[in-house]
């Protein structure tokens, strides 16, 4: 144990021949620092200035201290704002809510793009490019038209129900639109390609002797791919994973369009402050720092566990 | 070195020829609700002027306040307001002045609305459209009598779960207000329990909440009842939807909306040409036969075409009449808001 974590110390530092290149280094690293501050650190940190102002009716912020945003999001104080504090569910079960959703869209995607991945890697040559080619045609078009004609397949009268009805299937048309069914095929559907290229890619390294190998020692193909294959292509599992989640968990075309925007979830939530009906841009700077907390504190969960894992 | 000089001279005239260029034909920069006005008008505007037109579209007054505050307005020189919008952008010190020498066409204006609450003496802006807020249903689906709110508000099995309301909150509450007989924006602690009870028990009857989808999804069919605007209404039975516009009995809600000059236009001059352009008699009617409301504007009636003319909707009964949205005080409107999050919640 002791002798394997000095060899991963000693692997992370280059030795010797420093010297000359550790000037250059930083000029070169300056261009990624650059872009950081000014498209990551700027950003966020106008939102965290924001969520603790005062603010502004119809929109805007007025430069006071406050703690309202916060307060909003975590007590519930009557329809008039003066009764007792109580916990505020409505937000919390609005996060809860889309927290849910991206959570089986993530699931969804695992379990269809996993598959699909590891037959896409095991094909040769030219088939591998022609499976990859085609998973990603779909994607030239804006997702916003994807989205809206996924909402014409689905609707009452479209396509999919004519076409079930026609062949006798159904007797009325499956009500499919504006339910919570249409919101996860919308998420599935907008965010599959991300579960699959990186799962690809893992597989794609992946060397088969080792199949073989434990073929060899009697594993069975479920134990190989669960005890063999999985561990060593886990990365690309949870790059897939991080990359379908976090989106989704954010998405708002899919609830309004195929959800038909009866119920908020995150994404709707913040943007109705800034651009909808209700100007409240600390509170949706707060929600929005809130959002991006819970995912930080997820992943971080995440890597903990990871590392205490591989000790 | 000479060599450098000549490139950077040949590039400098090249610069200025270019800028030169750009200047030649005037801009102007619109701020617009969607599908309201005809690409045709846009482009002979631009022909009659010498101006490139530019257009971005919004889909709620609310969405185009929100842009403005977040850094548009200076951008923009003119946006299309509706009533209670204009008063509030007035209000927010967000529209410029103009005086009625400015628009050789201003006494074209209909005298009805020549001097209005929202903008009195006509200041800030000038009329486009007006029409109407209320409902349409599918007549191949509901056969009963439809000119009554409780369809939206109340409706009866049948529709349930088949109906779509515009996502504008300062509309579906105004709506809401008039069907239970309470003032608008009342700040009477009792009504608006009521108004919150009544949208909370309506929503499961709700199928979605939608604007810009209001007209498809009549033509479609995937609702019976479409809370809706009169001539957005009117387009849809043009598209064959077999729909009936509704002219409630508790009433309903007028507006106008209205052109107006932004503060800091950044081609002031411009905006004042294409206001005045829109108050010619035969483009106020072009925009009247595409958009199918009705315009503010006096003489256009004979480039009326004959679907504006005998439009149902743009046609309202002598009785009830429409009431037009009020801006509410800041305590009623967080009340509003209020609601409205625990409606969508």
């Amino acid at each position: 144990m002791a002798e394997q974590e000095t060899q991963e110390q000693s692997s992370g530092e280059p030795s010797g021949e420093r010297g000359i290149y550790e000037g250059l280094a930083y000029y070169l690293m300056a261009p990624a620092w650059v872009t950081l501050f000014v498209f990551l650190v700027v950003p966020l940190g106008i939102m965290l200035v924001y969520s603790f102002l005062t603010k502004e009716f119809r929109g805007g912020v007025i430069w006071e201290f406050s703690l309202a945003a916060y307060d909003q999001f975590f007590f519930d104080r009557g329809l008039f704002g003066d009764e007792p504090a109580r916990i505020e569910w409505t937000y919390i079960g609005i996060f809860w809510r889309s927290l849910w959703q991206a959570g089986l869209a993530t699931l969804l995607c695992l379990l269809l793009g996993f598959p699909t991945a590891f037959v896409i890697a095991t094909r040769s040559g030219r088939w591998k490019f022609v499976w990859l080619f085609l998973i990603t045609i779909p994607y030239w078009v804006n997702l916003l038209i994807r989205t809206i004609s996924m909402k014409f397949l689905i609707r009452d009268n479209g396509p999919l129900n004519e076409w079930l009805l026609a062949i006798g299937v159904l007797d009325k048309p499956l009500h499919l639109i504006n339910t919570d069914f249409a919101i996860q095929l919308g998420l599935f559907y907008s965010y599959l390609p991300f579960m699959v290229l990186p799962i690809y890619a893992s597989i794609e390294r992946y060397n088969f002797a080792l199949s073989e190998a434990a073929a060899d020692l009697y594993a069975s193909r479920w134990y190989t791919l669960r005890r063999v294959i999985f561990p060593l292509v886990k990365p690309g599992v949870v790059a897939g994973c991080i990359l379908v989640f976090v989106p989704s968990l954010g998405a708002f075309l899919a609830p309004d369009l195929l959800g038909g925007a009866k119920k908020f979830m995150i994404g709707s939530l913040i943007e109705e402050q800034f651009k909808g009906n209700i100007g409240n841009w600390p509170f949706g700077a707060a929600a929005s720092m809130l959002l991006l907390s819970l995912v930080l504190v997820m992943l971080t969960c995440y890597a903990l566990s990871q590392s205490r894992a591989r000790r | 070195m000479k060599n450098i000089r000549r490139i950077f001279l040949s590039a400098a005239v090249l610069c200025a020829f270019g800028a030169a260029q750009a200047q030649a034909a005037g801009k102007l920069s619109v701020y617009h609700w969607f599908e309201y006005i005809p690409q045709e008008l846009l482009d002979k505007f631009a022909a009659e002027h010498d101006v490139e037109v530019t257009m971005d579209t919004y889909d709620s007054n609310e969405a185009m306040l929100a842009s403005l505050k977040a850094g548009k307005l200076g951008s923009y020189d003119v946006a299309v307001p509706g009533d209670y919008m204009v008063k509030i952008l007035i209000e927010e010190g967000m529209l410029d002045s103009f005086t009625r020498s400015e628009m050789s066409n201003f006494d074209n204006i209909a005298p009805e609305w020549a001097d209005v609450s929202f903008d009195p003496g006509r200041k800030h802006s000038i009329p486009y459209q007006w029409g109407s807020t209320s409902f349409s249903v599918n007549r191949d689906h509901y056969d009963g009598d439809i000119n009554t709110l409780s369809l939206v508000f109340d409706p009866p099995a049948e529709l349930s779960g088949k109906i779509n309301v515009l996502d504008s909150q300062a509309e579906l509450l105004a709506l809401a207000s008039i069907y239970l007989g309470i003032p608008q924006c009342t700040s009477d602690r009792e009504e608006l329990r009521r108004l919150n009870a009544l949208v909370q028990a309506a929503k499961p009857h709700w199928a979605s909440f939608g604007s810009d989808v209001a007209k498809d999804v009549l033509v479609s069919g995937d609702v019976s009842v479409g809370m809706i605007w009169s001539g957005f209404s009117a387009k849809a039975r043009e598209e064959g939807a077999p729909i009936q516009y509704a002219f409630p009995r508790e009433g309903y809600i007028v507006w106008m909306d209205n052109v107006a000059l932004l503060k800091d236009a950044p081609n002031r001059e411009n905006a004042i040409k294409f206001m005045n352009f829109l108050l010619e008699p035969e483009n106020a009617a072009a925009v009247t036969n595409f958009a199918q409301y009705t315009d503010g504007v006096s003489g256009t009636g004979s480039y009326h075409s004959d679907a504006v003319r005998n439009s149902p909707e743009s046609n309202p009964p002598a009785s009830p009449t429409g009431s037009f949205v009020e801006v509410c005080s800041q305590e009623v409107q967080e009340v509003y808001d209020e609601i409205w999050t625990q409606l969508r919640q």
